[in-house]
């Protein structure tokens, strides 16, 4: 499309059954009851003026510009706080109107920069615009008088600025941020001429004060006061391109809106699915690293790990690797042969990997992130439900009365779906917050927890079995639906095992800490208070119970009767873009795409004839053991897209010994990654504005990502795969990623109903889409479970084998912050490192007095794994004997500390617990210190061929 | 491989199963390293000191390293047949 704002219907859509008929300048038009005249007339193609309205927040009617006659009513009412009635005749451009609108435009103008032709929003400008449909010619109030055109800007936040003398109080940031956001980081200050947008307290700028930097007030301004840097440093843009977020799992669209080939900016997209029209800090801003200088463009080799990088043509780059892989293969066999899929990458490029390593090396060694977040849900929603996905859309937030969040922070890992969760409690919904740590769920601006339940981490089954007792003895139990979607006699059993009072919240307090009336009066709240939402993360998952946790979540929501209808359900909130598809692409070692066994003779017989190939019968290896069968020697070779598992998996110790241990290390990313310090191989890899394909959100839905600009390495990332896939004899020959789509569709009954055209018509398509459903499948399990009954599932508590004592005393427990993301390849390299530059170690205030330590200074973590240094901060958000800490930054690389212990089922680790001490420190760890070292080594790169001198990388 | 990680594994589903009672927990234990153990992790516990292993742990490798292949206990480990769309095990 052509470059053009999103059309802008002034006030919010309405939903309701009724309907209404007026006339608009002649025009009959038929609305919901309660829709705004100023909305009706844009949708029946009028175009009211207006400045303080906008439709991503209520109506506020402080402009005086959008003004209407309405027959037999009084006075010129304003159109956006006027609601369209049955019958009424309505005129928008009159005389009368006209004058009074240049009235109050000439008013505006009067304290305004007439700088239009050198402003940064010159054809971008709402105000701009306005004159002139107004038909403004002249001020008559002369510029002399009392103005803020002197005011100066504030220029703190990396990616917008705020510019007062353009400003004109409107207010659509302050309710911006109030209504969309959620954050109230802004108000007007002061009164009458005096009136200012403000940023906190007087001392404070945009960065200084709470402002997320979601960028909900730059896109709801109307002039140039709220504008990103980037379009004042390259210009407005000419193009828009529809396209969806690569960073977490909600899935935002956004338009990518370019000049030329360079990105401006990313305005997230008014008709998303997911998002509609919201953004975060990560997706709206954080795109910079695309084009950062430490991407690498170019293919490299090396034999060993110690020898600098060469790079090389792609052609010589793929023979090396395809040499290796094919020795290798002929030595060892097919099963000393892997690969990593990549949650980053499309549902194409990860479909294609798997093929790679099925079809091309003949192995089912193949696994993926999800190994490491959330392979729990997938074991635990498919024993209770039948089938693992989420069972809502984000939209079903909005009709919960109660939300059970546990192990989950979202708003900072999933923050624009934090945002709605937030509307719906400023709404009036309860909140329950099951987690260690006081999360901004718990008590933020206008809104707060009805229970916190501060969990000992590692207690989680104990906690929700608690929960459920009360339930079922307080015969709160949704027997109806029990008895009508479940297994019943298996409901008896379950209810009789959580009726025992050794699970009673009385008894079990001694384990979770969780005083006992708290757990009960959540568990009456959640049964009793109206649809039950639970929402959960990897503070559920990444426990040695993990998928014990999903299935104890599972029975809650069938105890209750809370599945099958908008507003329940069972909620896994998925880390990655598009961890979902890739689970979908069957990245997993044991089963083919569309969670089939690989066992299943009928299945490998599909894949085998479509392919023209044999498939191993036998699971393959998940990613720890991959690195335990390598540091036994007889794993050899890896092909890893989009994945940093040196830094991203626990144990980093482990990690790096089965990395070392292998003769042949290719890594395909955009930069030299932690991982790439144990590679032989270097592939470029192509982000996501360089690439087609789809990724698939937390809600299941199948959405596009399109190429805006070439790639810089050349190729995108599934061409590569096809480069690797024929040079060791296969004959593939996709010429774009629709094809690949076409063979997903062929082979997968999920996706049977899905391809290109579908995709990137802008059509909701939640998987399942086939025959039975053609459009998808919003909220799954609605008239029954997918497969049988509902079952309930005994989960008796078994406590972690990781238990503090005398040496590690304290628990550490990990996590995200909203400015970074996973491992922080990406947003390191952006602007938002200036929120959070160093990881840091949460703790509590006794417990860093006791050791003598103060807010800032250096400490040393250490478990029995390893130990690394930081910076703590004193706080009580975490509960005495509770660590926290995030893994964004390689020089810290807290996964050092964490263990190996996993999730008994799925292997999953367990970060969320781990035994520590953490002591005063004065210096950096040994282990930072040898680290620093190799990865100078590690990361050199020869200038060229013969020449002795080299370059880091960065 | 590192026997005592694999050993510490079967232990782990053992004992999580342990709760579904004695009989039926050998049954799942076994089902679960079958469907999910690559072969040289199988070989290797296999060809290990049964005593090593907690009592359902045993019992279950015992059956599988006579050649058992035991039907689906949970749903878990009952998979899409080629044409099913149910079942998804989505990390």
């Amino acid at each position: 499309m052509g470059f053009e704002r999103q059309k802008d219907f002034g006030t919010p859509e309405v939903k309701s059954d009724e309907t209404v008929t007026l006339t608009i300048d002649g025009r009959e038009i038929t609305v919901p009851a309660g829709t705004s005249v100023m909305r009706a007339a844009a949708e029946s193609g009028g175009d009211i003026p207006k400045l303080c309205a906008t439709d991503n927040v209520k109506s506020f009617g402080s402009c005086r510009l959008c003004l209407v006659e309405i027959e037999g009513a009084r006075g010129t009412p304003a159109s956006c706080t006027t609601p369209a009635a049955q019958g009424m005749v309505v005129k928008t451009q009159t005389p009368r109107l006209q004058k009074l609108r240049k009235g109050v435009m000439e008013l505006y103008i009067s304290d305004h920069p007439l700088d239009c032709l050198t402003c940064s929003a010159n054809n971008d400008c709402e105000l701009q615009d306005q004159a002139a449909n107004v038909g403004l010619r002249d001020v008559r109030y002369g510029y002399e008088g009392a103005n803020h055109l002197s005011k100066k800007a504030d220029t703190s936040n990396p990616y917008f600025t705020f510019d007062p003398s353009k400003c004109i109080v409107c207010s659509r940031c302050v309710r911006a941020c109030d209504e969309v956001q959620g954050t109230f980081a802004l108000t007007v200050d002061g009164r009458g001429f005096a009136s200012m947008i403000s940023a906190g307290q007087t001392t404070d700028d945009f960065l200084s004060s709470e402002c997320v930097s979601c960028g909900a007030c730059v896109q709801a301004c109307p002039t140039a006061t709220l504008q990103e840097k980037s379009v004042k440093e390259i210009g407005t843009p000419e193009r828009a391109v529809v396209t969806t977020c690569a960073y977490c799992g909600v899935g935002c669209t956004f338009r990518a809106e370019m000049r030329g080939e360079q990105l401006v900016r990313m305005v997230p997209w008014k008709d998303g699915k997911a998002n509609h029209g919201h953004s975060c800090v990560k997706g709206r801003f954080a795109w910079g690293y695309a084009n950062h200088k430490d991407r690498i463009t170019k293919p490299m080799i090396r034999e060993n790990i110690s020898d600098p990088w060469q790079e090389v043509s792609w052609e010589e780059a793929i023979q090396f690797s395809a040499d290796k892989i094919t020795a290798i293969k002929a030595e060892h066999g097919a099963r000393a042969l892997g690969g990593i899929t990549s949650s980053r990458c499309t549902n194409e490029e990860t479909f294609l990997v798997q093929k790679l390593i099925r079809a091309g090396f003949g192995a089912n060694n193949v696994d993926t992130c999800a190994r490491v977040c959330h392979s729990p849900t997938g074991y635990g929603l498919s024993t209770t439900f039948g089938t693992s996905a989420g069972t809502q859309d984000f939209d079903s937030a909005m009709d919960t009365d109660v939300f059970l969040v546990i192990g989950a922070n979202p708003t900072d890992a999933h923050p624009v779906f934090g945002s709605r969760i937030k509307k719906r409690l400023r709404q009036g919904a309860k909140m329950i917050v099951v987690d260690p740590r006081r999360i901004d769920l718990v008590k933020s601006p206008h809104i707060e927890a009805a229970h916190h339940l501060p969990l000992q981490p590692g207690t989680n089954v104990a906690v929700l079995t608690s929960i459920a007792h009360v339930i079922v003895t307080e015969g709160l139990a949704a027997e109806d639906f029990i008895r009508e979607r479940c297994d019943w006699d298996e409901y008896q059993d379950w209810a009789r095992f959580v009726a025992d009072e050794k699970h009673s919240p009385e008894f079990l307090e001694a384990v979770t800490k969780v005083p006992a009336h708290i757990v009960r009066e959540a568990a009456r709240l959640f049964a009793t208070g109206g649809n039950g939402a639970i929402y959960y993360g990897l503070g559920v998952t990444e426990h040695s119970q993990g998928s014990s946790t999903v299935m104890a979540i599972a029975n809650l929501a069938m105890v209750t009767g809370n599945i099958g209808r908008s507003g329940v359900g069972v909620n896994p909130l998925r880390g990655q873009n598009n961890v979902q598809g890739a689970c979908d692409m069957g990245s997993f070692p044991h089963e083919l795409p569309g969670y089939r066994h690989i066992a299943g003779q009928e299945v490998r017989e599909l894949f085998e004839n479509d392919w023209g190939v044999i498939l191993d019968p036998e699971p393959g290896l998940r990613i720890p053991n991959m690195l335990d069968a390598a540091v036994d020697g007889s794993f050899k070779a890896i092909y890893i897209q989009g994945e940093d598992i040196l830094q991203s998996d626990p144990d980093t110790h482990h990690v790096s010994a089965g990395l070392a241990a292998m003769d042949c290390v290719i890594v395909h990313d955009l930069f030299l990654n932690e991982t790439a310090n144990y590679a032989h191989v270097f592939l470029p890899g192509s982000t996501f504005l360089e690439k087609e394909g789809t990724f698939t959100n937390a809600e299941r839905r199948i959405q596009p990502v399109r190429k805006v600009m070439e790639p810089a390495n050349g190729y995108e990332d599934w061409e590569v795969t096809q480069l690797l896939a024929n040079a060791i004899g296969c004959d593939w020959t996709y010429t774009h990623a629709s094809q690949i789509l076409d063979e997903i569709a062929r082979l997968t009954p999920t996706f049977a109903g899905v391809n290109w055209a579908r995709v990137t018509s802008g059509e909701p398509l939640q998987w399942p889409v086939n025959d039975k459903a053609p459009q998808g499948s919003p909220i799954m399990h609605v008239d029954g479970f997918v497969r049988g009954k509902g079952k309930f599932v005994v989960t008796e508590y078994v406590p972690t084998d990781e238990k503090t004592g005398p040496r590690f005393p304290l628990l550490l427990t990990t996590g995200r912050i909203l400015s970074q993301y996973n491992v922080g390849a990406q947003t390191r390299r952006t602007g938002n490192n200036i929120w959070h530059s160093e990881d840091v170690l949460e703790i509590h205030p006794t417990d860093a007095e006791n050791r003598g330590l103060a807010d800032g200074s250096f400490a040393r973590l250490a478990s029995r794994a390893g130990e690394t240094t930081l910076r703590v901060q004193v706080t009580d958000r975490v509960a005495p004997g509770v660590v926290y800490t995030t893994f964004h930054h390689p020089d810290t690389q807290a996964n050092v500390v964490t263990t190996d212990n996993s999730d008994w089922a799925t292997n999953c680790p367990e970060y969320k617990v781990t035994a520590v001490q953490v002591t005063p420190s004065n210096g950096p760890s040994e282990w930072q210190e040898e680290y620093a070292d190799l990865t100078a080594m590690a990361r050199r790169i020869a200038n060229e061929p013969g020449r002795e001198e080299l370059e880091p990388a960065e | 491989m590192d026997i005592n990680k694999l050993r510490r594994m079967a232990d782990q589903i053992a004992t999580n199963f342990a709760a579904i009672g004695h009989d039926n927990a050998v049954l799942a234990t076994a089902d679960h390293i079958n469907k999910f153990w690559d072969p040289r992790m199988k070989a290797q516990i296999f060809a290990d000191d049964r005593s090593a292993l907690s009592a359902i742990a045993g019992l279950a490798i015992e059956k599988l390293a006579r050649g058992a292949d035991p039907a689906p206990q949970t749903r878990a480990t009952q998979f899409n047949k080629v044409d099913e769309v149910g079942h998804s095990d989505a990390g």
